[in-house]
Parts: C-alpha cells; structure tokens; sequence
C-alpha cells in the first residue's frame, strides 16, 4: 500500500490552499486526489469576476483565483492525480481511489483533510410538482454547460431561488442571448450576496419575486411553462396568486449540500444544522487526524474565506503528521449560541491550541436588522459588534483573539449572541 | 415485403416478455413502440415490486398470472441476470375490526396458491420491521413477496429477444389496423402498412384504443395515476420489507418498500385521470401520498426525498387483465387492463401469450434458442482485484462519471453499444443508473451527454432527455447575439 503523510481529498480552491499551506508548515509527503480533469473545481466554471478581493486585493475570475494556486501547487511540487474518484476512506485513514490510469489503488495516510465541496439541491429534494421534462437544471449544471461547454441551455428561462449562483446564471443568460423572465424566491430574503442581486438582477431588469415559489412545469418533452404563485409565512402557496409564465426552461438555485457522503462512510460526525463535520477549533473531525474545509463543511459565500479556512486545516493536518497536535483534545469548550447564530464553525475550542487568534464564523435563521454580535467568555463580555442587517445569506465571522482567552485562564464556556441594542 | 408472424404493440415489460417468449418460437417478430426507447410508460413508473399474490381476487386472472410471475422471478432473474430480491412483504391492520379483512386476505392466498403465508402478531410484527406503525395490531406476512429493478426487467427480456432474433422498431406510432384473411396489415404513423399473421395488443394506457378499432366488445381503460417519492440510499435500511396497509376501497393504498438498488419508495396515490400522458404529479397528490405512507410506518425520513415520479396505471373497468383474442378479432391477442400486479404477471401473460400465438400459428420451437442473458457489468461489486483486471483490459471502467451512484464511463459506453441501447439521458439512467442518485444527474449529465454524442455520432444539442423533443441544450452559446 502507497502510503503519505497528508492526503487530501479534492482539488478545488479548499484542497489547493489546505496542500500548499501543509506544506509551507513543512510537510512534503502530500497527495491531491482530484475527480475531475483538472484542479481548481467548481472555480473552473465561475469565469465572472470577483473573487479573491480579500486574498489578493484584486478582482479575479474563478479560473484566474484557481490559477494562483494551482501555481502554488506547482511550484512546490505537490502531487496530485486528476481522474481519481474516491470511492472509500477507512476510520484508520486507508484511502481507496479509483482512475482509469491506476485502477483501483489503497493509500494509507496519516492526516486527510476533506476538501469534497457540496453539491446542488435538485428538483427532487424539494418536490417540485408537474411534469419531467428536459429543460430543468440547477444553475451549477447550467453554468458548466454555458461557461465549460459552450452550449445554450435554454432560450426563456425562469429562475427559482436567489441563491448566489442562480444570480450569476441569471446574468450569464441574458448575456448569452437568452431571455431571463423572473426569479422567484421562496424566502422572504435573498439567499443570495446584495451585490449579485444589483449586478445580475437590477442591471438588466429582471424581476426578483419574494415569498414565491414554483408550483407547477409543463412540457411533456422540453419545458413548455412554469407556474409560479406566492406562498404564505408557513411557505405554503397561496391560490389565487399563480402566474404562468411561457419558458423553456428552469433554473434551480435552492440551496447547496455540504457533499459528506464519504465522511459519512467512515464515521465522520455531521451537523445536522450544516451538514458539514463538528469540526474543533483545528478544524478536526470527531476522527483523529481527519481534518474538513471548505465547502464541505459549511457552504461559504466568498472563495476567499474557503481559502483561509483550508489553509488552518492543511496547516493542522500538517501538525497532526508531525506529532505535533495530538490526539487528546485536551478542554473542548462547545461555543454556545443562544438562539442568534444558526450554528457556529468551529463548533468547540480548545483555548490551549490556539495561537494569536482564531477565526469563528456563523450564519443567522433569518433577516435581523440593528443588532449586535456579542462574545462572551464565561459571562463577560469580550468583544461587541455592532451589524446593521444580518441575512442567512451573508456569513458572519468573530475574530477570537490570543488576549481575550488570557484573560480567562479557566474558561469554562463561551458564547455568541446576536443580540439587539 | 416481409409479412411476420407476430407484431407486438408496445416495449413495456408485457410486450418484451411476450417478445422474449416468442422468440423461443421460430418465425419473423416484430416489435413496435411509439416511444425512443422499451420501458418508456407504466413499466417505468410502478412500485418496482413482486406481488406474492393475496391481493387479486381467487379465480381471477389476475391471481392465475401473479401466483406464477412470482414463481417464475427467481429463475427469471437468474437466467436474464437482472437485480431481484425476495425481501417478503407485510400487509399492515390497524384495529381489531379489520381482523376478518386480513383473515380473508390470507385465505385469498391461499387459495391462490401463494406459499409460506403468516397471520402474525404486533410483536412479531415489529421484530420484523421496527419502523412499523404502533397502530399495527397484527400482519399479513408473505415471505415471497420481493423488489425488481423494472427498467432492467425489461430491457433484459428486450435484449434476450433481440438476441434471438426479434426485431424492435422505435419512435413508431400505430395508428390502426386492416383485416387481412389470416392476420392484419398493421399501419404506423410513418404511413407504411406491415402485414403480419398476428397482433399482439401490448399497448399499456392505450391498448382500450387498439382493442376497440378491432372489436365490438368494447372495453375502456383509465388512467389511474400514482405518485411516487423516491428516498435518499442513506435511508437504505429503513424498512427491509415491503410494507402495505390493508387495502380499502381505494385499491392496495400506499406502500413503503426498499428498491433493490438500496432506495427507499414511498407510493402510490390513485388518482383517476383522462389525460393518458398525464404523468405529471401535483402537490396535492404528493401531499396525500406522504399523510397516507405515515399511516404505516412512523418516522419516515422524508427530508430524503431525491425525486418524485408519477406513473400511470392501465385500469380496465372491470379490474381484470384481458389476455388473449376477442371473439371478433382472432389473431389479434390482447394484453390490456394491465394494472398491478402486471410487472409481477408479465413473465406469466408472455409465456401464455406467446404459446397461445406459437399453437395458433403452428410454430416449430427455435433450436437455437438461448435463453440466457449477461446483465450490465457493475464494477462496484467486484473485487479490487476484479476491478483492476477489469480497468486494465478497458480503462473506461476505471473513470467515475455518476459519483452518487459510482457509475464509470465503461458502463454507460456498454448501455449505449448494446443491441438495443440507449440512445438518451433517460436510456443511459434506466440501464445503469448514472443520474438516478441524489443529484439527480446534476453532475454527470453533461459529461453523459457527451458520451452519447461521441458514441452515437451525433451533435450535442441533438442529445435528448427521454427521446422525441427533449434535447437537453437548445443551441451553442451566443448563437442569438
């Protein structure tokens, strides 16, 4: 059996940057497996910009953002199989991959980190009725189709949800000469970034329909209609309100799993908020020296973010190799939320292991408007910050600092709260 | 022209089993479907489950064809090498009173002949599936009860009757029929007539239609539409029986069962309809398929829902299969009213069909007959050692393309090459799954697409969902600018 010290599963922007900062921490026995036929994931498919505004202080594509660290990669000479399907992962960390080149082949590793991404919701998980007709997609599968392929997936389109990405695909279509006629919103909020609905939306003109969702798809072969109608505060369409409009087809943007279904096999516990992995505040598993970032442990708005995250993990995973963060986990404090944050990454933290600060990022249930976000260490309050409007759709952070936690040698709970005032 | 012995109307799972059982005979077949594709209509769309046959009424054909379907399946699937699992059903009663009901359910059985039928307790009951409803006082257990994989059924005896000569016809529509003096001239919507010696009425919803433009003795077919949730495999062990409540007027209710592929389905509802192509569901349907299967078992996992189908059931008036020729139309054998148990009851109606057909028109036997077919390669269930071996002589077995269903290009390239292979998404997702898992074909249906393309030479944006006019794509990008 092949064998390496940090193996990770995943190319995209969450493997790229947890390999090469794993191995600035010093740790050269590394392998990328990546199931597509070249690193950098899903980012291949953005080709708009705005990304890495946090990284580089720049405007990037996805393919560009992907690049510089593809070049890292390189530069350092870490490998990596493209074409390499992950089929299984042991508890005891023996990496069962599958590719044309290699057959199947067993790596056993010391440290992985699960860098898989997320998938899209379907049409299916949600239970949209009518017909089954070519013409419904999910906007990432649209998107490759348009950015990656070259080809139109449709002429008259109805969007439903304002996820990021159906926001872009909105855009993406007009802009390909297709005509968008609405994008309907089952929630009485965005789902999605306010500069992508002002960028993709408002600037071309294409209504944006809260509270509203799709009740009916007609077509026997291609899509013929949609039916939209609004829905009431339990989320139930209310009769009487349907508009039908004439379409080829329907782009779903409703959401995105954290896609675990291998941390799963082996044992990795999930949150049943994120659908990610409980992580610690080294991004840890409940399995010793399994380590998540990324995408597949909480869905991140900004590549940016997903970048530094996977950089503590490739990091951690480094340290774990080494023998230099062990497997006891010492006082795992759980970060309470008190109602405001939906859930919190890290879930726990142990303060001994953390260096000058550490990072904890969260998402709100719903819009809340001129509130604060509170921290508290054993009671006391550590930090106040004041958030004009909170949306599910835009990720929160806290920053933890080393000098907070000296102030309470024996923490023995901390605390996040939104909070009004 | 080629004049045939037997034409046979329709590629679901009635028509290829007669197709296949034919082709035992010697002579010219010929099969004829409307759609791209065989299992394109109810065969599609259905429980995906083997009645043990307690249901259908004694002295019925319904009871004749279901007790010896369910006794041919284990061979059957053997012989074709389709997915089938005799995984025993449970017929649930809620209340004391319903006692004589499920008492008479059993003694139906019996009678018809089905083995190994149980009376027992709510102890037993829930030792043997712990999801069952509290409500459950006591169960009809039928040990030969079991799930097939209907696509695979079909196409497997589609395949075998191909092997052995039998010819299929796609994207052909039969518009009517002329009697001939020992047989029929069959005509298609391409206009051209085919005459043959006999017609088999093998059409599904529309077999009333066919039946009625060759005989005085009319019959009406309804379409009973059900509609079906689909779980995630994760919830692959959440009953391991085929659970039905004690049927009321309604017909059988709504079940829960395990597919044999790991899935949990919930359905169907019964919802008469007049549109014969109207497989759409709605969310009333839905709503009420859902209340109705949380009768049964108790905490169904239905955040796991991937998919929701409607299929169409072919409900004859008098809830009775017709099989065989009208009074006024010999040579023309009709397998209409095939409602459940019909994918149970297709070996059975086509073994008689066909010999009904083979003595009508004296046929000798085939000598070079053979029986047995190879099913699709799943690399999923071999060795590593297999598996290596296997990517070594052909590499594609080794490229993961569906990644929830694990499926490798080399699979989809053996859907697609195959004598009747797939020409479509669908084609490709009903032989080897990929884009039946719990992304629906988000991800692998534009690389599918181009295995189709490149493989059955055609352009991208002729690539078709279901066949007819569902290309996938309309156009390159920027072709309007």
């Amino acid at each position: 059996m092949e064998t390496y010290n940090v193996v990770i599963i995943g190319g995209g922007p969450a493997g790229l940057a947890a390999a090469v900062s794993a191995y600035d921490a010093g740790e050269h026995s590394i392998l990328v497996l990546e199931r597509d036929t070249q690193l950098g994931g899903i980012l291949n498919q953005c080709i708009h910009n705005g990304f890495g505004l946090h990284t580089f202080q720049e405007e990037l594509t996805g393919p560009e953002y992907a690049q510089r660290f593809i070049d890292r990669l390189i530069e350092r000479k870490i490998e990596y199989r493209l074409n390499t399907m992950v089929l299984d992962i042991t508890r005891e960390k023996v990496v069962t991959a599958c590719s044309r080149a290699d057959g199947v082949t067993r790596i056993q590793a010391k440290a992985i980190v699960l860098a898989m991404g997320c998938r899209e919701r379907s049409r299916g998980s949600l239970n949209i009725p009518g017909f089954r007709p070519a013409g419904v997609f999910s906007a990432g599968t649209a998107q490759r189709l348009v950015n990656m392929e070259g080809y139109l997936p449709g002429r008259r389109v109805v969007i439903l949800g304002s996820g990021d990405i159906g926001l872009i695909m909105a855009r993406r279509m007009t802009l390909e000469g297709a005509k968008v006629l609405v994008c309907a919103e089952i929630m009485p909020y965005s789902g999605g970034l306010k500069r992508n609905i002002v960028q993709c939306l408002d600037d071309f003109g294409i209504p944006l329909k809260l509270s509203h969702t799709v009740v009916d798809i007609e077509g026997k072969d291609r899509v013929t209609g949609v039916t939209i109608a609004r829905v009431d505060s339990h989320m139930k369409p209310i009769p009487g309100t349907e508009e039908h409009y004439d379409c080829d087809t329907l782009l779903l943007s409703v959401g995105l799993l954290p896609e675990n279904e291998l941390s799963r096999g082996m044992g990795v516990e999930l949150s049943p908020v994120h659908k990610g992995p409980v992580v610690n505040e080294s991004l840890m598993t409940n399995i010793p020296g399994v380590f998540a970032a990324g995408n597949v442990l909480h869905v991140h708005d900004l590549v940016d973010y997903v970048s530094e995250e996977a950089e503590t993990a490739g990091r951690q995973a480094a340290a774990y190799a080494a023998g230099s963060l062990t497997d006891e986990t010492g006082r795992e404090i759980p970060i309470e939320t008190g109602g405001g944050p939906r859930y919190t990454v890290p879930e726990t933290l142990d303060p001994a292991r953390i260096g000058d600060q550490l990072t904890i990022r969260f998402r709100v249930g719903s819009v809340m408007k001129d509130r604060r976000v509170n921290v508290y260490l054993d009671g006391d309050r550590v930090l106040s910050r004041p958030r004009r409007v909170m949306a599910p759709g835009e990720m929160e952070e806290v920053l933890l600092t080393r000098k907070m936690l000296d102030g309470h040698p024996d923490l023995k709970s901390i605390a996040i709260k939104v909070e009004e005032g | 022209m080629r004049i045939y012995d037997a034409v046979i109307i329709g590629a679901g799972i009635t028509g290829c089993a007669v197709a296949r059982y034919l082709s035992r005979y010697q002579g010219n077949f010929l099969v004829l479907e409307r759609e791209e594709d065989v299992c394109c209509g109810t065969s599609k769309a259905n429980s995906a489950i083997i009645h043990a046959g307690h249901d259908a009424k004694h002295g019925s054909l319904m009871a004749k064809y279901n007790v010896e379907g369910s006794e041919m399946y284990p061979d059957l699937a053997e012989e074709l090498d389709f997915p089938f699992r005799q995984n025993g059903s449970l017929v649930l009663a809620f209340s004391k009173e319903d006692l004589p009901r499920l008492k008479a359910l059993y003694e139906n059985g019996v009678k018809n002949g089905v083995k190994g039928l149980e009376i027992i307790d709510a102890k037993r009951t829930r030792e043997l599936e712990l999801n069952a409803s509290d409500q459950a006082v006591c169960a009809l257990y039928a040990p030969t009860g079991g799930i097939v994989c209907p696509f695979e059924a079909t196409i497997a005896l589609a395949e075998n009757a191909c092997a052995n000569g039998v010819e299929f016809r796609f994207n052909t529509e039969v518009t009517g029929f002329r009697k001939l003096e020992a047989g029929w001239e069959v005509l298609t919507a391409a206009g051209k007539a085919i005459e043959t010696k006999a017609v088999v009425n093998a059409a599904g919803v529309y077999a009333d239609i066919f039946h009625n433009l060759v005989s005085e003795k009319k019959i009406h077919i309804t379409p009973r539409r059900g509609d079906y949730c689909l779980l995630d495999k994760t919830t692959g062990d959440f009953v391991s029986h085929t659970i039905f409540q004690l049927p009321g007027k309604e017909g059988k209710g709504v079940l829960v069962t395990p597919t044999v592929h790991g899935n949990t389905l919930v359905g169907p509802t019964a919802i008469d309809i007049e549109d014969k192509e109207g497989t759409n569901t709605t969310a009333a349907g839905l709503d009420q398929l859902l209340q109705k299967a949380g009768a049964a078992v108790k905490n169904i996992p239905i955040r796991e829902v991937i998919t929701s189908f409607a299929g169409l059931r072919a409900h004859e008036d008098g809830h009775e299969f017709i099989i065989g020729e009208p009074d006024d139309a010999p040579r023309f054998f009709d397998c209409a009213g095939i409602e459940s148990p019909g994918l149970t009851s297709a070996p059975a109606i086509g073994l008689d069909v066909a010999d009904r057909i083979a003595r009508t028109l004296d046929l000798p036997e085939d000598p070079s007959f053979v029986g047995k077919r190879k099913g699709f390669l799943n690399p999923n269930k071999l060795s590593i050692k297999e598996r290596n071996d296997l990517i070594k002589k052909e590499p594609s077995y080794g490229l993961v393309i569906c990644r929830c269903e694990t499926i490798t290009e080399g699979q989809i390239i053996d859907a697609i090459r195959r004598p009747i292979g797939a020409k479509s998404l669908d084609g490709v997702k009903r032989r080897v799954r990929a884009g039946m898992g719990r992304c629906q074909g988000g991800f692998c249906s534009p690389k599918v697409m181009e295995i189709l393309s490149r493989e059955l030479g055609v352009p991208m944006e002729e690539i078709t969902k279901s066949g007819g006019k569902s290309q996938v794509i309309v156009g390159r990008a920027k072709d309007r600018i």
